[in-house]
């Protein structure tokens, strides 16, 4: 197992390098530099103060060593500059980092708590009509598009206080009910779509191990329903739910950029469109690192899980969604 | 595949009248739209849904129907969706039979390059390709098919490698068949199947992702509209006049579950060996 680890850490160093090469370059290909936006908005500079302007902007040296130096910076945790605040990228990120972390794994726990049973109900519903209509239900969680039911939220729920955040953020530490009770319904709109994806996946894996022999001996020793179901049944269908969930926090992620736009939640997605919108681009490259870091280590994570819960590691790769 | 065995499925049935009804639309707002679809009218601004005016799903806060530039937006959204998706499968099929078929160093490099694209979540590696690339129509095509590469490319490999081993493979090639004979005739019709339930399933989250840029401001610019963008306008105004969020909104659910239930059907059509699970 630790060798195991070993070498699935191992081969992230691969994988960062070559996201590293894409942030750096992609942003490389954008018409004009970082310099020139910035001084956009200023009076002209002289000649010196071009070469010491180049000099801070890293522009006076070929494209290839400006990329080691920026990840020699990286790698001691420096990410740049923001072009609009001047200040250090990397603690502006940290900050805003608690906020979409909370709201991905609420939006997962939400997911998991409404795919797994209705999941678990739906492959106890054999007849024809019932499996056409879950279907049909899954079909329609996957289709449902996450700022849509954001912007129903707001407009169903605009008269209820507290539930819906809009501008009066509070922060968990500060008043941790307060924080949860407005975080629910941005989460739940991150979540149906995974929820639904779930269900699908329990579905399938429940009927798959139902038809085991071990489940046929269990029900012939004569156990209730209810006990084959949920102990025997469930405990080995779990799993490959566990590594779609796992694999799918991309979709979470993503959906977290988008709702807390709709409900002007002050996490990193916001800040990320911000720098967008502000053609920020040391900001753009800091957060699309960062977050793309976070999601490896998240499949990461996914598939050590997987190989500890089941010992007979399958090292191929299950489906992911988004 | 009979007619009688995709009649007898409902699902892939009901997704491809939900589709066919969108092309429909699409035909019939060439020629004929309820109202011009750009044409400003101060005078009937966010006007309610009624039969009387004409106005069958209201109006915007600029006094422009509502129904009509949901239906100059199909348009759009159908274009991209289909655009990207076509862009995705070419040359992630294409990248993946290449490295399945060949193997060795190309296989490693290639599945090395997707490994990274993957390390992206979908809808941020678009959001970052648009910033990149500036908010145009065509960018968004170029946006999703980015993301679509790897994930053709990864299943089309797969599916090459397991095609590959099969006894008709190695007959065929002692038989004396050339590489090309073996990858036209034998590899790629046998992989058809899982490429054909992807693209279905590429182009509903294809809407949803072009949807979600758009809603942004960073994908299809107004005054064209798309549904994404009219869904961007009406957060303004949507607690007065509900219906310029509630309508663009059904029409991008509606068309997504027809692509999904169009591909969730497929599978069970093409795919024998998953009848019994599904």
């Amino acid at each position: 197992m630790g060798r195991y680890i070993a070498k699935r850490l191992l081969s992230l160093v691969p994988v960062l390098f070559g996201v590293s090469i894409i942030v750096f370059f992609l942003v490389r290909l954008i018409p004009g530099s970082a310099l020139q936006m910035y001084l956009g908005t200023q009076v002209e500079a002289t000649p010196q103060q071009m070469v010491e302007l180049k000099r801070i902007f890293g522009e006076d040296k070929p494209v290839p060593v400006l990329y080691v130096e920026w990840l020699g910076r990286l790698l001691r945790g420096d990410f740049g500059y923001s072009l609009r605040t001047g200040r250090p990228v990397l603690p502006d990120i940290l900050a805003r980092l608690p906020i979409s972390l909370e709201l991905t794994a609420l939006a997962l726990v939400l997911a998991l708590a409404i795919g797994i049973p209705q999941g678990i109900l739906a492959s106890l519903q054999r007849n024809p009509i019932g499996d056409v209509a879950n279907r049909m239900l899954g079909l329609l969680g996957l289709s449902l598009p996450q700022f849509w039911l954001a912007a129903l939220m707001v407009l169903l729920f605009s008269g209820f206080r507290g539930w819906i955040p809009m501008g009066n953020y509070v922060r968990f530490f500060a008043h941790p009910l307060e924080n949860l009770r407005m975080m629910i319904l941005p989460s739940l709109a991150i979540g149906v779509g995974l929820a639904a994806v779930i269900m699908r996946y329990t579905r399938n894996s429940m009927l798959e191990v139902m038809q085991m022999d071990y489940i046929r001996t269990a029900k012939a020793k004569g156990l209730k329903r209810r006990s084959v179901i949920l102990r025997h049944a469930l405990k080995n269908a779990i799993l490959p739910v566990i590594t779609v969930a796992g694999f799918n926090t991309g979709y979470l992620i993503g959906g977290a950029i988008v709702i807390e736009e709709v409900f002007a939640l002050p996490g990193m997605g916001r800040l990320a469109l911000y720098a967008i919108y502000q053609r920020d681009y040391p900001l753009i490259q800091g957060i699309v690192l960062f977050i793309a870091a976070i999601f490896v280590l998240v499949n990461l994570a996914t598939d050590l899980i997987y190989a500890v819960v089941d010992p007979r590691i399958r090292l191929d790769e299950p489906g992911r969604r988004a | 595949m009979k007619a009688p065995a995709f009649a007898r499925n409902s699902i892939a049935l009901s997704g491809a009248i939900i589709v066919g009804l969108y092309l429909a639309i699409v035909v019939v707002s060439f020629f004929w739209l309820p109202f011009d679809p750009v044409k400003m009218d101060s005078d009937h601004s966010l006007e309610a849904p009624s039969i009387a005016s004409g106005h069958l799903c209201g109006t915007d806060e600029y006094g422009r129907d509502i129904l009509s530039r949901i239906m100059k937006g199909t348009f759009v959204s159908l274009v991209i969706s289909l655009s990207a998706t076509a862009m995705g499968a070419v040359i992630g099929v294409t990248m993946g039979v290449w490295a399945g078929f060949l193997g060795g160093r190309w296989d490693h490099w290639l599945m090395r390059a997707a490994d990274v694209l993957f390390s992206f979540p979908s809808l941020l590696l678009a959001i970052f390709v648009m910033a990149v690339l500036g908010e145009k129509t065509w960018n968004v095509v170029v946006a999703i098919g980015i993301v679509y590469i790897p994930q053709f490319a990864r299943i089309s490999r797969g599916a090459i490698l397991v095609v590959k081993t099969n006894e008709f493979v190695r007959a065929a090639r002692s038989n004396g068949a050339g590489s090309g004979f073996i990858l036209f005739r034998h590899l790629l019709p046998n992989i058809l199947v899982p490429i054909i339930v992807q693209v279905s399933l590429s182009l509903s989250v294809a809407i949803l992702l072009e949807s979600s840029l758009s809603f942004l401001g960073l994908g299809v610019q107004p005054p064209e509209p798309s549904w994404g963008n009219m869904l961007s306008a009406a957060r303004n105004v949507m607690v007065i006049a509900p219906w310029t969020a509630v309508y663009p909104g059904l029409a991008i659910v509606f068309l997504v579950l027809g692509f999904n239930l169009l591909g969730d059907g497929l599978r069970d059509l093409l795919d024998p060996r998953l009848k019994n699970i599904r």
